[in-house]
C-alpha cells in the first residue's frame, strides 16, 4: 500500500544498490583529495607568509584556487549528497537562479570594503600609518 | 490509456499533479535551506567586507594551530583538518542512511543514523575544545603602551602584528607588576624551568630582566572585529549541527518506533539528510573564510 504522500512524487529514481554505493564512494574519494589539495595549498600559503618577501600576487592565486576548489566541493555535495542533480530542471533553478544574488552580494561588499580602507589609507595619515603592518 | 504513456507524457503543469515531482515538505525544506543560506552568506560576506576594510588582518595560520594535546606544538591547520573530514564523513553515512530508507531498510537507517549523530556530536566536541583553548589562551601583548596576557574573545584580538623590540622596551616599564609577574612565570618557548622560580620575589628590574621577550613572541592588538565575527559564524554554524544532531536523535527514535515502517516510506530521512548536508555545506565555506585564506 502507498500512502499519500508518495502519490506527489510519480517518478521514482531507480538507482541499483551497486551503482549507489560506487557513486557514493567516488563522491567521498574526491571530496576527501579536494580537501587534502586545499589543506596543501593552505600550508603552501603559510610557509610563503613565513618568508622574508611573500610575492602577494602569488598568495592572491593560490587564494583563489582553494576558492575554486571550495565552490567544487560545494557542487558534489549538493548535486550528489543532496540529489539536486536528480531533480527536475525547474525545480533546480528555483534553488540556483536566486542563488545567482550572490554575485553581486559579493562582489559589492568586498568592494565597499576595500574602497573604504582606500579612502581612509588617503584622507587620514595618522590612520594609515599606525595600523599599516610593518615589514619584518 | 496504456499507464507507461501516462508516465512518459506527464505534463507536469497542468495541475493535478506535484510540478516538481517532489513531496511537498521536501520542496519547503529546500526553500528553507536556500534562505539559510542566504543567511550564512550574508554573515560571511559582511566579515568579508569588514576584512577587506582593514590594512592588518591576522594571518590564520598563526591564530589556529594547537592541536588537544601536544602542548604548544606549531600545527597550523592539523586540527579543523581533522573538524572537516569527521563532517565530511558525517555527511556520507547520513546518505547511507536515506539509501538504506528508500530499501525501507529499518536498521540500516538505524545503522547509519545513528554514525551520524556520532560524527555530529564528535564536530560539536571539537569545537568546544577550540573555543575553549582560543577563550583561555595566554597570549604577551602590547596593548595602550603596556604590555598584558590576553585570549581571543570578542573584545580583544592577540594576533596583531609583532610588536618592536623598541615599543616592548618602553611599555615593559609601565607594565602593572602583577603582568610582570605572570609574564615571568610564561617564560617563553624552552624556558621549562621558569616555573620553579619565585618571580613575586623578585624587584620589578630583576623581573623584567628575568622576562623572555623574544620567546613571547610579543604581538599588538589585531582588529577587535574577529572575534565577533569567529565566534558568531562558527557558533551559528555550531548551533545548526547541534540542531542537526537533536533532531537526527528524533528521527532515530522514530524509526526504532517504526514510525515511518507503519508510514510506509523514510521521506522524513531524507528531509533531514538535507538539513545535515547543508550544515556540511556551510562548513566548507567557514572553512574556506576562516581557516585557509
Amino acid at each position: 500500500m502507498q500512502h499519500p504522500a508518495f502519490e506527489e512524487v510519480t517518478i521514482h529514481h531507480h538507482t541499483d544498490d551497486a551503482t549507489f554505493k560506487k557513486k557514493v564512494k567516488n563522491t567521498t574519494i574526491l571530496l576527501s583529495i579536494l580537501t587534502v589539495v586545499e589543506l596543501a595549498i593552505g600550508l603552501l600559503i603559510y610557509n610563503m607568509h613565513k618568508g622574508e618577501a611573500p610575492n602577494e600576487l602569488l598568495v592572491l592565486m593560490f587564494k583563489g584556487m582553494v576558492c575554486i576548489l571550495t565552490l567544487a566541493k560545494a557542487y558534489y555535495i549538493v548535486s550528489v549528497f543532496m540529489h539536486l542533480g536528480d531533480e527536475i530542471r525547474n525545480m533546480i533553478m528555483t534553488i540556483v537562479v536566486p542563488l545567482l544574488l550572490f554575485i553581486w552580494f559579493i562582489a559589492a561588499f568586498i568592494w565597499d570594503g576595500n574602497s573604504y580602507k582606500n579612502l581612509r589609507n588617503k584622507y587620514d595619515a595618522h590612520y594609515k600609518e599606525s595600523t599599516m603592518p610593518t615589514k619584518h | 490509456m496504456a499507464t507507461t504513456a501516462a508516465v512518459q507524457q506527464t505534463k507536469w503543469w497542468t495541475g493535478g499533479k506535484s510540478p516538481f515531482n517532489l513531496e511537498y515538505g521536501k520542496l519547503m525544506m529546500w526553500y528553507f535551506l536556500m534562505s539559510d543560506a542566504f543567511t550564512f552568506g550574508a554573515f560571511l560576506i559582511s566579515y568579508g567586507t569588514i576584512r577587506f576594510s582593514q590594512n592588518f588582518w591576522p594571518d590564520p595560520n598563526v591564530v589556529f594551530n594547537a592541536f588537544p594535546g601536544a602542548g604548544h606544538a606549531n600545527l597550523p591547520l592539523a586540527f579543523v583538518s581533522v573538524m572537516t573530514f569527521i563532517l565530511i564523513i558525517s555527511s556520507v553515512t547520513m546518505v547511507l542512511a536515506v539509501h538504506a530508507g528508500h530499501n525501507n531498510d529499518k536498521q540500516g537507517v538505524i545503522k547509519w543514523l545513528f554514525w551520524t549523530i556520532v560524527g555530529g556530536a564528535a564536530f560539536l566536541g571539537c569545537q568546544a575544545w577550540e573555543w575553549h583553548h582560543l577563550i583561555t589562551g595566554k597570549h604577551a601583548i602590547l596593548v595602550n603602551g603596556q604590555l598584558d596576557i590576553v585570549g581571543q574573545t570578542t573584545r580583544i584580538n592577540p594576533w596583531g602584528d609583532l610588536a618592536s623590540q623598541a615599543d616592548i622596551a618602553t611599555a615593559i616599564q609601565n607594565t602593572p607588576r602583577e603582568t610582570l609577574v605572570r609574564l615571568a612565570e610564561m617564560g617563553g618557548h624552552g624556558h621549562e624551568g621558569a616555573a620553579h622560580t619565585n618571580f613575586a620575589a623578585l624587584s620589578n628590574a630583576d623581573l623584567i630582566k628575568a622576562i623572555d621577550v623574544e620567546g613571547l613572541h610579543i604581538r599588538e592588538n589585531g582588529p577587535v572585529a574577529f572575534g565577533g565575527y569567529f565566534y558568531g559564524i562558527t557558533g551559528f554554524h555550531g548551533f545548526h549541527v547541534f540542531s542537526g544532531v537533536i533532531i537526527n536523535i528524533i528521527m532515530l527514535i522514530m524509526t526504532q518506533k517504526d514510525v515511518f515502517a507503519r508510514r510506509g516510506h523514510y521521506l522524513m530521512i531524507e528531509k533531514t539528510g538535507l538539513y545535515w548536508h547543508f550544515v556540511d555545506l556551510v562548513w566548507v565555506f567557514v572553512f574556506l573564510c576562516f581557516y585557509l585564506i
